[in-house]
């Protein structure tokens, strides 16, 4: 799954085409979105550090998490941060998105402590003006892989935050502004889509050729116990492709110390399976031979008949027989019917109706 | 034994060991039922004994200084005697409503965090690190704010920021109650995808009782990249302590 999603972010968009744009979804139930955008954003990142021509490079607007957390990631990875500046840098909406900081730091002298982050970051003031941020956006990606024909990849860690700060209509305009740009491969962008309103979800949707969506497994979901851990959820994904086909993809995901890890749903199906089967004494299961003899079992009525048409008597005289009924006057007495027993029965008199549904016993005095 | 229960809450918090609320955004949620400000006032204590320069930057909305010094005083802290060492910034917002003509919310807010900065910056450098922001509570920044959500978010945005910039912890109650029912449950919602630890306070799930008066729930989210955590426990407030124990652990 995720290998299909990750190879068309790293490949981009054809010539003249719109960017693949990937959104990622997730609520509060199952907060892993950014466990998936890490994972995504780290194997990109790798692939391009691995590239010696370094004519691609990655944009990270970061919104809701500090540029700091992106190094500690790298990091983490094992990527060098020291010449990572040449594919990764980072727009920071994220330490003084409506500058605040800013305008205390000009009115007062006061001493800025210079965060140390090993990652190229240009800070960024005015979050609630999309004009500005695509203009921020596209200088940082031009000044990253030079102005020729070389691309990069934008990652937005918070679309839900734009959407606070501006309207829906503006941050789609940003989004499209950035997928029809010449210049940009890619984007992914995050999505608490608990956040905000159907449309708006929707409208991120159209305007995203794939849409992975988290959400928490329900096998691990018993509401109390003393202590657990959720490491686990559901990852569905659907992909557009290019002729309008969909593909859609389910698939689990477990979140581990060292990142996450993706495993089809079917294969963990047996095997939860297969775990569970031995705890159950019984055979449940027919072997080939038992099977074969259980084929050749004949059920009740089926070997009556013997092809004509099986009579089952249900109490009532079926239509059938009463039409046979009405033959032995026109068939003229045969000598076999004159042998049938008969009975004949006389009513004792017109006020007994004939099975009445008195009570036979409603003149006994007990 | 008395000692060891409290410690469930420590525990769960991960302040036992060092304080690993640094650099961390603590909500703290409640209902009408069932109060958390014991757990505010349970960090206030830890943190102050914690660390030798630990700080707190305490904005009070709800209640004066006096109520916050007699609970502590009752636990075994005396916050007078931290504020005069300069150990307590106590800032008393009781009054702060901001004037209800849009835009100036904004400029309102930027004056609080303003502050905020300042008592940091005027920290000696080792210090900074050792500083928690505790607001008590959110809900009454909203009514400042004449209702404007917006703004309360943007604000506690950058208290947030504090945390990654100078390894503050931060740590604020809301009321989880008085957001039911409203067709956008925005901004309880928002502040639950930005808090990095969860705590909840509800009532009994099976009704009241008399030696349990509600259940806890910790959750840890995500710190960098690792899995979800959960504790549950139930609680019961003591005069001048708190207990904290697995359901069907007391006798």
């Amino acid at each position: 799954m995720a290998d299909s999603i990750f190879r068309s972010l790293r490949d981009g968009a054809l010539e003249g085409e719109l960017a693949p744009t990937l959104t990622i979804k997730d609520s509060i139930a199952s907060p892993f979105s950014i466990h998936i955008f890490s994972h995504i954003l780290l194997q990109l990142s790798s692939h391009f550090a691995a590239q010696k021509s370094h004519n691609t490079g990655i944009v990270i607007v970061a919104i809701s998490r500090s540029p700091s957390f992106y190094a500690d990631l790298l990091k983490n990875k094992g990527l060098e941060l020291a010449s990572s500046s040449k594919w990764i840098h980072v727009l920071d909406c994220y330490t003084d998105p409506l500058g605040w900081k800013d305008k205390t730091r000009k009115s007062g002298n006061v001493n800025v402590p210079s965060e140390q982050i090993p990652l190229d970051a240009t800070s960024y003031k005015s979050v609630k003006d999309m004009d500005k941020l695509f203009l921020a956006i596209t200088d940082l990606g031009r000044g990253l892989v030079g102005e020729n024909k070389s691309r990069f990849c934008v990652a937005i860690d918070s679309l839900s935050e734009l959407l606070r700060h501006s309207s829906l209509q503006s941050v789609a305009g940003l989004l499209s502004n950035l997928r029809s740009h010449d210049q940009i491969s890619s984007i992914f962008g995050l999505v608490h889509s608990d956040l905000h309103e159907e449309r708006a979800a929707a409208t991120l949707e159209y305007m995203s050729s794939m849409v992975a969506s988290v959400e928490p497994d329900h096998h691990s979901s018993e509401n109390f116990l003393s202590e657990k851990n959720f490491t686990q959820g559901k990852f569905n994904a659907r992909l557009k492709r290019r002729n309008g086909r969909v593909r859609v993809l389910c698939e689990k995901f477990k979140v581990e110390a060292g990142g996450i890890s993706f495993a089809s749903v079917s294969a963990e199906d047996v095997t939860t399976v297969a775990g569970l089967l031995p705890k159950v004494q019984f055979n449940l299961q027919l072997s080939e031979k038992e099977q074969i003899d259980r084929a050749k079992v004949v059920l009740p009525f089926e070997h009556q008949g013997n092809g004509s048409p099986i009579q089952i008597y249900d109490g009532r005289k079926s239509l059938e027989e009463s039409s046979s009924e009405g033959a032995p006057l026109s068939r003229g007495g045969k000598k076999e019917d004159s042998t049938l027993g008969e009975i004949i029965y006389f009513r004792d008199s017109d006020d007994e109706m004939p099975d009445s549904d008195e009570d036979p016993d409603d003149d006994l005095d007990i | 034994m008395e000692h060891k229960e409290l410690n469930l809450l420590t525990e769960s918090l991960g302040l036992h060991s060092n304080n690993n609320l640094y650099g961390r955004f603590v909500l703290v949620e409640d209902t009408v039922d069932t109060s958390a400000a014991f757990v505010l006032h349970h960090i206030l204590k830890r943190t102050f004994s914690s660390h030798p320069s630990s700080s707190v930057i305490f904005l009070a909305l709800s209640n004066p200084f006096s109520h916050y010094d007699r609970i502590l005083r009752k636990i075994g802290c005396n916050l007078a005697a931290q504020r005069d060492n300069n150990r307590l910034f106590f800032i008393d917002l009781l009054m702060l409503q901001f004037p209800d003509e849009g835009k100036s919310n904004h400029n309102g807010f930027a004056a609080v965090f303003e502050k905020i900065e300042r008592v940091i910056k005027a920290l000696p450098q080792d210090n900074m690190k050792f500083v928690t922001i505790m607001i008590d509570d959110i809900s009454f920044l909203e009514v400042a704010a004449n209702g404007s959500s917006n703004d309360v978010l943007d604000f506690l945005h950058y208290c947030y920021t504090l945390t990654s910039e100078y390894g503050c912890a931060f740590v604020a109650l809301n009321h989880r109650d008085i957001y039911l029912n409203e067709e956008k449950p925005d901004i309880i919602l928002e502040m639950e995808h930005l808090a990095d630890i969860l705590v909840k306070a509800e009532p009994l799930a099976t009704g009241l009782a008399k030696d349990v008066h509600g259940q806890l729930m910790v959750l840890h989210k995500q710190h960098g990249i690792s899995p979800v955590k959960i504790h549950n426990f139930h609680f019961k407030v003591k005069e001048n302590s708190i207990e904290c124990f697995y359901p069907g652990t007391k006798i």
